[in-house]
């Protein structure tokens, strides 16, 4: 509870849901960095987009962002709150305020729809009924965009865009502040990627004052329904701002990354 | 100029040999030992995972008692014949019972239960785990706030703790049940005599000492399978790795430990 309250506190304080400082990442002792020194805010409220080519780091950074990964140097602070200062129990408890919509949806196989959005519930608020947490969880689930006759179908036997929705009604079952949304759409067949963005589009404006992290390989996704643009080259921040500002821009990388809007494989 | 860059290679030969040969297994063991105290500690934290350990047990006991009864069975059956072919050339058949409870229930009783149960659930559970590692779902239970080691591996490693010996102690009754019907039945030996043979050389400690070596092969199994789990990467190909190397470990080891734990055991007996 006090926990709740410091939050709410910092987040008066604050108008970045997320900021880092110099994040410098190196997963071979410094020999090689992965993550160049990234400086980057994100706004509350808002949509952000954080773009780039395949193994630029992205992905590292979202977990740095989660706390899953510990910076080599420089400093993460989410809603306020360094991460790096937090024990490990603090941490754990901190991180009811994200909710994360992983690439491959990280659904629990062994627990149908309705059993994996209500698993946040039933850890977090012990002293809620199994009937209490699968109705939250059941009306999270249809906000997702799922018929209620899939509630009790196990991730083996749903097809990818229900997955993509039963982890999102997973990651909204807390209500956190932040959603982080890895790669929503990579992989998806067109139709099935618009309809990934409206529904990260409407679920962001249905929450007043939540904030949407969305790594993404797809340009068009970021113009559609990005308010805030962040294009991460080789470990570093190459451009962030307004859409419109990438369009306009005169790099050649980021022309490059404009033309094409698709993964460059190595 | 060239000397030196000969020492160089030749040093830098050297360290990277004593990197992969030394370092890299001592570094390994200190990994599963600290995920190992981990794991321990986690069975003792709250919440307590009740749902978790019980639906862990079945699966570890109860759904391993049908290998039991066959491989137990089948065990007692033809070590008892092969005895007796043996003991009868001698005139010793009068001791078919005690030897086959003998070896029954201080080595072979113990053993092949920790190989078998090894196998199927260590199998499963380093399986299980890895798959939930590549698929981030251990990912995913950290990012809500839970404890993957607590939530994933304490329950199973209590499991495998709790499970094996019942499992031991029921290999031994039906191996002891199935020598009786052949040895009395087919083969003619006293029931009398089998019966007061047995009580006569066989201890009830030498049981316990079976049930705690099978404890502590599922703690090892439990711990090893799911720590190779826990820690595997690189997709399907990754799993599958961890789940031989899970495996194969723990079998290897379950014989290996039975030897120390035995020593260790009449050593603990002889000093008390
Ligand atoms: N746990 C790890 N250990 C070592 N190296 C890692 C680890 N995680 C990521 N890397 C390396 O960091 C780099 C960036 O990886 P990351 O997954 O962040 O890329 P990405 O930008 O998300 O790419 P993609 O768009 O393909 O998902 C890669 O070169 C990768 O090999
Ligand atoms: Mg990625």
């Amino acid at each position: 509870m006090d926990q709740q309250q410091d939050v709410i506190k910092d987040i008066k304080k604050t108008e970045y849901a997320i900021e880092i400082d110099h994040l410098k990442k190196s997963f071979d002792g410094g020999k090689d960095f992965v993550l160049k020194g990234i400086d980057l805010k994100i706004p509350k409220g808002s949509i952000t987009m954080v773009i780039g080519f395949s193994g630029t780091g992205k992905s590292v950074l979202m977990k740095h962002i989660l706390g899953l990964m510990k910076p080599t140097a420089g400093e993460v602070r989410v809603l306020g709150k360094s991460l790096s200062k937090m024990t490990k129990s603090e941490l754990h408890k901190f991180r009811i305020n994200l909710g994360v919509m992983f690439q491959y949806s990280a659904l629990f196989d062994s627990f149908t729809a309705l059993g994996n959005a209500s698993f946040p519930l039933l850890e977090h608020r012990r002293e809620m009924s199994l009937e209490e947490a699968e109705k939250i969880a059941g009306e999270k689930l249809i906000q997702s965009g799922l018929d209620s006759k899939h509630f009790h179908k196990l991730p083996s036997e749903m097809s990818g865009g229900m997955r993509k929705r039963v982890g999102l009604a997973r990651a909204l079952a807390l209500d956190p502040q932040i959603l982080l949304y890895d790669e929503p759409t990579t992989g998806l067949d067109p139709i099935l990627t618009e309809m990934v963005d409206n529904l990260i589009y409407d679920t962001h404006h249905s929450r007043k004052g939540s904030t949407s992290v969305v790594i993404s390989h797809d340009l068009h996704a970021a113009f559609r329904i990005g308010d805030h643009v962040v294009m991460l080259h080789e470990g570093k921040v190459l451009k962030q701002g307004k859409p419109e500002d990438f369009l306009n821009s005169d790099d050649p990388l980021i022309n490059k990354f404009v033309s094409t809007g698709v993964r460059r494989e190595e | 100029m060239a000397s030196t860059s000969a020492i160089e290679s030749i040093d830098s030969f050297f360290s990277a040999f004593i990197k992969k040969k030394l370092i890299g297994p001592i570094e390994a063991a200190g990994k599963f030992f600290i995920f190992a105290q981990k794991a321990i500690a986690s069975i003792f934290a709250k919440p307590f995972r009740g749902s978790e350990i019980i639906q862990h047990l079945e699966f570890v006991g109860n759904q391993s008692i049908g290998i039991i009864l066959l491989t137990g069975a089948f065990t007692g059956l033809a070590l008892s014949f092969q005895i007796w072919i043996g003991f009868s050339l001698l005139g010793a058949s009068d001791l078919v019972g005690p030897t086959v409870a003998l070896a029954i229930t201080r080595e072979i009783g113990p053993v092949l239960t920790g190989l078998v149960i090894a196998a199927r659930a260590g199998g499963a559970m380093a399986a299980q785990l890895g798959t939930m590692r590549v698929s981030e779902q251990i990912d995913a239970l950290e990012v809500m706030g839970v404890e993957p080691i607590q939530y994933l591996v304490g329950p199973r490693v209590l499991a495998a703790v709790l499970a094996t010996p019942l499992l031991c102690a029921l290999f031994d009754f039906i191996a002891m049940a199935a020598s009786y019907m052949l040895s009395v039945h087919f083969l003619g030996l006293d029931e009398g005599v089998y019966w007061e043979r047995i009580q006569l050389w066989v201890d009830p400690s030498y049981v316990y000492e079976g049930l705690i070596k099978t404890a502590i092969f599922g703690l090892f199994f439990g711990l090893f399978c799911t720590f190779r789990g826990f820690t595997a990467s690189g997709g399907a190909r990754g799993v599958g790795e961890a789940t031989n190397r899970g495996v194969v470990v723990s079998m290897v080891m379950v014989i290996v430990l039975d030897y120390f734990v035995s020593n260790f055991i009449r050593f603990y007996y002889l000093i008390t």
